[in-house]
């Protein structure tokens, strides 16, 4: 094999990982786990106010 | 005891992003005011347009932008990994050497010492600090990473690693070079592969250092100021690895029509347009974040920045495969429509959404709950957008007279126009140019002293550390 052989596959794997990085990211089953990522910059009160209470050590 | 997160550093890093920001954006004003005036600056060496332009590219893409890139990043990783930053002493040393490597160049680029690469004129022994602290920021980004308390990896810290990855392979292959004194090194590579190595460093470090790290920003900065989550999670996989896959071939179209193989023009040319889909995949996506949510836009002028910083990141990678097309480029490659597409990216784009993002931290690293005026932010965002479509407008039509009067030739084969009357014909979109800079530079001066007042406001405090609520520290 030489190197133009090599690099041909290696352009059909690259293409081929992607197809199925394409697949796995609509497979219903990342569904749930991706949408409890999607809220986890929410779930995360960054207020002033809040980090106040939060270090008064009462919690709400 | 309770744990907390670090905000020194964010804090620190998100000031000098300010200051710097003002700093490079005035001395881009100043080498424009130059194009208009020429002998403004009597033929001093070290204030001349070749000496200091390079000062202007790299304060505001490694000073503003990298001062910004590591603010967010470290803000982002501790709030979605609810951790604290792996590592106080080599962070803040991340902070020291990143104001070490912008006051070298500082010092060394109006003396004329440059290694003569764009966008890494810097010579060997700041490329060697510069090194040294990436790699501390990735041991940093990526310890913080590894100490996580929660399940998965948030999609904002996939781009910042990508980014910050991407580039130390780009800076340490592009900057080998055989040094020759203190001040002088010559490259390693020779004739069009040095070349070919400068446009995939240069282009890259478009698509990574001035677009994945910043998308890292969009992911976190948007859900957060609109409250509501990214539009599509499974979009931004997608959207991140078409990034990842076709982003380190599109270098070439920087080399159309010169010694490079033909070939590899084309490759870059196909890869340049394919890019367009991931592209607008994530502008997409984060507009589509406020669908339900559009009435925010009304009234949150940082809401604004974001949306307008997605708009223009739409644009520019539109015109960018469309430049990087053989025939396009052939009209467009060395005139100031370049010029005008890059800051369309830079203004519109990269500062556009680094400034949503430092108005959305700065209240909070001095315990407050909004800038001191919420106004003036409006005022800003109308000066950077008024700003930026004078100076792209401008731009668009030199560019485009500039290719068009280059290339006219008469009957016999003769060219139509002289050199000059091409530059002639530039001149008043030149100081349109110098205008729309310096209602941009304005608004960053309005923003420096919102920032001030917001940090010495009576209520203000200084926070090195933030509490994790307990309720994530341990979950």
């Amino acid at each position: 094999m030489d190197l133009v052989d090599f690099r041909s596959l290696f352009t059909v794997l690259a293409f081929a990982s992607f197809m199925g990085i394409v697949w796995w990211a609509w497979s219903s089953r990342r569904e749930e786990s991706f949408s409890q990522a999607a809220r986890v910059p929410l779930e995360d009160d960054d207020r002033p106010a809040v980090r106040a209470r939060a270090g008064s050590n009462t919690e709400d | 005891m309770q744990e907390t997160y670090n905000y020194k550093v964010v804090r620190q890093f998100a000031v000098m992003s300010v200051v710097w920001g003002i700093v490079g954006m005035a001395m881009g004003v100043f080498i424009a005011a130059q194009l208009v005036w020429p002998d403004m600056t009597y033929g001093i060496e070290w204030m001349s347009y070749g000496r200091l332009r390079p000062l202007h590219t790299n304060t505001v893409i490694f000073a503003f932008g990298g001062c910004a890139l590591f603010a967010s990043s470290y803000y982002i990783v501790q709030r979605t990994c609810h951790t604290r930053i792996f590592s106080d002493s080599l962070a803040a040393f991340t902070f020291w050497g990143w104001q070490a490597v912008i006051v070298a160049a500082a010092i060394t680029l109006p003396q004329g010492i440059t290694s003569g690469k764009e966008y890494a004129e810097l010579e060997w022994p700041i490329d060697i600090l510069i090194a040294v602290v990436w790699i501390s920021y990735a041991v940093v980004f990526f310890g913080t990473l590894v100490k996580r308390k929660t399940p998965h990896i948030y999609v904002a810290n996939w781009f910042f690693g990508a980014f910050i990855l991407t580039v130390a392979l780009l800076h340490i292959v592009q900057s080998m070079a055989m040094p020759a004194g203190l001040f002088k090194s010559y490259s390693a590579y020779a004739g069009v592969q040095d070349a070919m190595i400068q446009w995939w460093y240069g282009h890259n470090a478009v698509g990574f250092f001035l677009t994945a790290g910043f998308l890292g920003m969009m992911y976190y900065f948007v859900p957060k100021q609109a409250n509501r989550p990214i539009y599509s999670y499974r979009l931004s996989v997608v959207h991140f690895w078409g990034l990842i896959f076709t982003y380190m071939w599109a270098g070439p179209h920087h080399l159309h029509y010169t010694a490079l193989p033909d070939w590899t023009q084309s490759l870059g040319m196909v890869f340049s347009l394919i890019l367009l889909a991931p592209s607008w995949g994530g502008m997409v996506n984060g507009i589509m974040t406020l669908s339900g949510a559009w009435d925010k836009l009304r009234t949150d002028p940082i809401l604004k920045f974001l949306v307008t910083s997605l708009s223009f990141y739409g644009m520019s990678t539109f015109e960018g495969p469309m430049m990087a097309i053989k025939t396009v480029n052939a009209l467009s490659h060395y005139t100031d429509w370049t010029v005008g597409h890059v800051h369309s990216g830079a203004l519109g784009w990269v500062a556009m959404i680094s400034i949503g993002a430092l108005y959305y931290l700065i209240p909070r690293m001095f315990g407050r709950e909004a800038m001191w005026s919420v106004r003036l932010i409006n005022v800003h965002f109308w000066l950077a957008t008024i700003g930026v479509v004078l100076y792209i407008a401008a731009m668009w039509i030199a560019g485009v007279a500039e290719g068009l009067m280059w290339r006219a030739t008469n009957a016999d084969g003769t060219l139509t126009y002289s050199f000059a009357e091409a530059v002639k014909a530039t001149y008043p979109f030149l100081f349109i140019r110098f205008m729309g800079g310096v209602l941009y530079v304005t608004g960053m001066l309005l923003m420096a002293y919102n920032v001030f007042r917001t940090a010495t406001a009576g209520d203000a405090r200084v926070y090195n550390d933030a509490p994790i609520p307990a309720t994530l520290a341990h979950a």
